[in-house]
């Protein structure tokens, strides 16, 4: 099932940003990612001073809490499959994240997301993120819709 | 309750989702959730969701593809307490 919902992710190399999922149920979601060296933002972020940046760190908290639990969540609905001529789009409609230390090249990074709900299509989680030492690096609230819904004027 | 009440009542529902307060103050049944008081189409889920808990209601499906202006708000919150 974990590998299912990976197949599922939209996302192409450069911006993919999950490598395992170690929990899944419907309730949230554990899963990590390590930091390429060599990812694309380092280079200028800072030039000779490579830090994550912020907005990857969002990415990484919601690639991993909202959209692997969404996926899961959907083809549970669907009785365990995505139709595959069903194009996915998340779309993340809002964050609130604060952040507690920084994240350099190579890390591996945990990411924890709890389920507050999913409903009329919208997922919203409580997602925080741990390096491998146990530190918090960042959490916040998560929201984003993982299927279109035809509410209208929206 | 009257339509007036659940007006008034409303506006604390929408505040925490619309910057603009003005609008905010004077809603009648045509204001749009979206368009007049700006709220971010996600966060109408977050309205029916807040607004279920505080009338201690049940919002389907179908009457939450309506609440998408006060007026229709009104009419889905007051028709779901007649129901109760």
């Amino acid at each position: 099932m974990n590998q299912e919902v990976l197949n599922h992710l939209p996302y192409k190399s450069s911006f993919r940003f999950v490598d395992h999922i170690t929990e899944l149920s419907s309730d949230g979601v554990i899963g990590d990612y390590t930091l390429r060296k060599d990812s694309f933002f380092y280079r200028d972020h800072f030039e000779g001073n490579p830090v994550t940046p912020g907005v990857i760190i969002t990415e990484i908290m919601a690639q991993i809490g909202l959209v692997v639990l969404g996926i899961y969540l959907l083809m549970k609905d669907n009785e365990g499959s995505l139709t595959a001529d069903e194009p996915m789009f998340p779309l993340l409609t809002s964050t609130e994240v604060s952040f507690h230390k920084m994240v350099l090249p190579g890390q591996k990074v945990i990411v924890t997301s709890e389920k507050e709900y999913f409903r009329f299509g919208k997922l919203k989680c409580y997602v925080e993120m741990h390096d491998s030492a146990g530190d918090i690096v960042a959490k916040g609230m998560f929201s984003g819709i993982v299927k279109k819904v035809e509410l209208k004027n929206g | 309750m009257t339509r007036e009440e659940i007006l008034n009542e409303l506006k604390s529902v929408f505040a925490p989702y619309t910057t603009n307060k003005e609008m905010l103050a004077n809603i009648n049944d045509q204001t749009d959730l979206i368009t007049d008081l700006k709220i971010n189409s996600a966060n109408l889920v977050d309205i029916i969701i807040d607004a279920e808990a505080k009338y201690n209601i049940e919002i389907d499906y179908d009457s939450a593809d309506k609440m998408i202006n006060v007026g229709s708000c009104i009419d889905v919150i007051s028709e779901k307490l007649n129901q109760k």
